[in-house]
């Protein structure tokens, strides 16, 4: 019996040793080199990379076009989140109901995830286009003046933003309706019998059952709200003046066009550190208050 | 897997490599090269490409040319740069001429000077438009040999000259005809919104190419030739951004805030401006879409006539063995022959890159019956160096955030390229000695 206790040990070892080479190669190994690089300037052919401390950081806190991603970035979240919740949320209620034309109806909530955001968001660039765009088309109805959407600085976030609640909404959805599913029609029944109108139920009952999803969703919203600049790089490019380039695009900028490899490690850190602290908060914090079954 | 086969294997891969290495030994081994290039304009580019590359290789045997198509120019160098940090880029590739020193600072390409010694050679490097040379050369040494070139053009809508009462085929000529015509373009419902502008400058993206028109024409440069020093605060070139802001903000024959570069043909397609500023590579889109009768011309002159070139030049690569870089310049002068750059100019949009390529037959009876194509080489007289600079992209962002300040409102022309200037300074320091 004795000898067993470490093979099995072994064994244990073995079984995690897959997934722990693939963590460490492609996570916790480019993290520490990205740690490591961001106090190295940027090597070039005449002269090397050299320790730097932490100047990329100071150059970072000197950096305006840095507040002002970091700003917009923060903006894009808050207006991201709760916008694709509440919909994925009302969406996935409605097409649990019965209702004529379910299949079709579901499946045109979640078309706009099955479509590449390159396409989105070529899509919606003529739907912004001034003149002859589909928005513009529906202003123009109401005799309303024509508006430069992707090309004045107080609209082109906002335009942004709602593609992205477009995008994602729809694959929330399916996690919602998933949820729906599971919960018991005796609760339903319960209720109506005990006299609870649509809205208390959905309040105390629906919605509280629907936390563990929420939970979910929730983190993934907000990798994304990181994650997603595919758009930008159609839309705007970052564009007026800086006005929707988010973290990550200005990261791209950073390392891939400017070649800043020093400066991109210390913002790619920074980025690192907002996502951390967000998951940390969310398992920690509210985790304890998500109901589970 | 028994251990007698893997053995085997072993053996097998063993001899392999040995037969690899003593290779070379055996003479005459074929010359491989990879050739990364990037699509930027419609068309089947790249079938041309790899029908040129097939020609090639049948004319010389010893040579193996393997064309990969890599993407947009960016996506194109962030290959091509990734690959060298590797350790293995390619033998040649198609980058933006505005990359020179990008390229030359990352140690990455050779000087065709050190290759093309001969005679022959010589003469080949002198053949081309002299205002192509201006982004290829530095410091006395040519780096990068033009191929995909343009510039920009004024294309106008003839049914609506006529409709405002303008001679159908008489371009705006000078700043002043400019704003007059566009007034006269411009056409507005009865509640006053605009059905029709007069004309679109694009500015999203990399609105400092638009702008280096409107400098040109007021007859300043934006930077030097060694790219170390930026001149955006001149009272020039703020008197041609203050024109490019006043044609809507004063003037109101364009819309306000940032045009896209990527709708403005369709705009002009669907009527909603009757003039546009665009590149020479749009030709053959708008010929193919526009449902009216249009012109081409080369853009009105302020103090003088002037755009800036634009688009991509051929580049060796150091880390290339001698066998290999003589083979690239084989196919690059082979493919810059006259009749080639002929027919690549027909089928793209470009501009013909030498002088002798416009008087083969093909071009010849193509201009004849299609004399808008000429209007670029005309203009090239007149054309200077796109804005490239040591740290091009940075140094170009510096501008073009200034310019959609100012074009946005959020800054007056002369505080956003005092702006611009201060950065531009601030990361080209290191570069002057």
């Amino acid at each position: 019996m004795r000898g067993r206790a470490p093979s099995s040990n072994v064994i244990g070892w073995l079984l995690v040793l897959p997934a722990a080479v693939l963590l460490v190669t492609f996570t916790h190994f480019p993290t520490a080199a990205t740690l490591y690089h961001s106090f190295f300037s940027t090597a070039k052919p005449s002269r090397p990379a050299v320790w730097v401390g932490l100047d990329n950081y100071r150059n970072m806190v000197e950096d305006p076009v840095f507040w002002q991603v970091l700003g917009n970035n923060f903006w894009y979240t808050l207006a991201t989140i709760p916008l694709s919740i509440v919909l994925a949320m009302l969406m996935a209620v409605w097409v649990n109901g019965k209702i004529a034309g379910r299949g079709l109806l579901r499946l045109s909530f979640f078309t706009p995830t099955v479509l590449p955001m390159i396409a989105v968001a070529n899509i919606w660039l003529f739907f912004y286009t001034p003149g002859y765009g589909l928005l513009e088309q529906i202003t123009g109805l109401f005799g309303l003046p024509s508006h430069n959407w992707l090309g004045s600085q107080s609209t082109a976030l906002p335009c942004l933003i709602v593609v992205t609640v477009w995008k994602e909404a729809g694959f929330f959805m399916i996690f919602y309706l998933a949820a729906l599913q599971q919960i018991s029609p005796n609760l339903g029944e319960a209720a109506a019998l005990m006299g609870a109108g649509r809205w208390y139920f959905f309040r105390r009952v629906t919605f509280p059952l629907l936390m563990p999803t929420t939970l979910f969703v929730l983190i993934n919203a907000v990798i994304n709200s990181f994650r997603l600049v595919d758009h930008i790089v159609v839309m705007t490019k970052g564009g007026p003046d800086n006005a929707t380039s988010l973290l990550l695009y200005y990261i791209y900028d950073v390392g891939f066009k400017f070649w800043d490899a020093g400066y991109a490690a210390a913002l790619t850190l920074v980025l690192l550190i907002i996502l951390a602290a967000f998951a940390m908060g969310q398992f920690l914090f509210l985790d304890r208050r998500v109901h589970y079954q | 897997m028994s251990m007698k086969r893997i053995g085997r294997l072993i053996a097998a891969v063993l001899i392999a490599v040995l037969a690899q290495g003593a290779a070379p030994a055996a003479a005459q081994q074929p010359v491989d090269l990879s050739f990364y290039y990037p699509v930027a304009v419609g068309g089947p580019v790249t079938k041309i490409i790899d029908s040129f590359a097939a020609d090639f290789q049948k004319e010389n045997p010893g040579i193996r040319v393997k064309p990969i198509y890599a993407g947009t120019y960016q996506e194109t160098i962030v290959k091509v740069l990734t690959a060298l940090k590797s350790g293995e880029p390619p033998q040649m590739s198609v980058l933006l001429s505005t990359d020179m020193f990008t390229l030359i600072d990352e140690d990455a390409v050779i000087p065709f000077d050190d290759i093309a010694t001969s005679v022959e050679d010589k003469a080949w490097l002198k053949s081309f438009f002299p205002a192509f040379m201006l982004n290829s050369q530095t410091g006395g040494k040519t780096w990068g040999i033009p191929f995909q070139r343009s510039t920009i053009v004024l294309y106008w809508n003839k049914e609506a000259f006529r409709e405002a009462g303008l001679d159908p085929n008489k371009p705006p000529a000078s700043w002043a005809e400019q704003i007059e015509y566009a007034k006269k373009l411009t056409k507005r419902d009865a509640s006053g919104n605009v059905t029709r502008w007069g004309l679109k400058v694009p500015s999203s993206g990399f609105p400092y190419w638009l702008f280096q028109g409107f400098t040109t024409q007021n007859d300043v440069l934006l930077m030097n030739q060694a790219g170390t020093e930026t001149y955006y605060d001149k009272l020039a070139v703020i008197e041609a951004l203050q024109y490019w802001v006043d044609l809507s903000k004063v003037h109101k024959v364009m819309p306000p805030g940032i045009i896209e570069w990527g709708t403005t043909p369709k705009d002009f397609f669907e009527r909603q401006t009757a003039m546009m500023w665009t590149t020479t590579g749009n030709l053959t889109n708008v010929k193919n879409n526009a449902s009216f009768e249009f012109g081409v011309a080369m853009l009105p002159a302020g103090k003088r006539r002037g755009s800036p070139t634009g688009g991509g030049n051929f580049h060796i690569f150091k880390k290339s063995t001698p066998a290999q870089q003589a083979a690239s310049l084989k196919f690059i002068k082979w493919i810059t022959s006259p009749e080639r750059a002929a027919a690549w100019g027909i089928d793209t949009g470009y501009v013909a890159v030498r002088p002798d390529a416009w008087e083969t037959g093909t071009m010849k009876r193509y201009v004849a019956g299609f004399p808008a194509a000429a209007v670029a080489r005309d203009q090239l007289q007149f054309a200077v160096a796109e804005l490239s600079t040591h740290e091009n992209q940075r140094v170009t962002k510096a501008l073009n955030d200034g310019l959609q300040a100012a074009l946005t409102g959020t800054k007056t022309p002369e505080q956003a390229m005092k702006d611009s200037q201060r950065e531009a300074e601030r990361i080209l320091r290191p570069y002057r000695k």
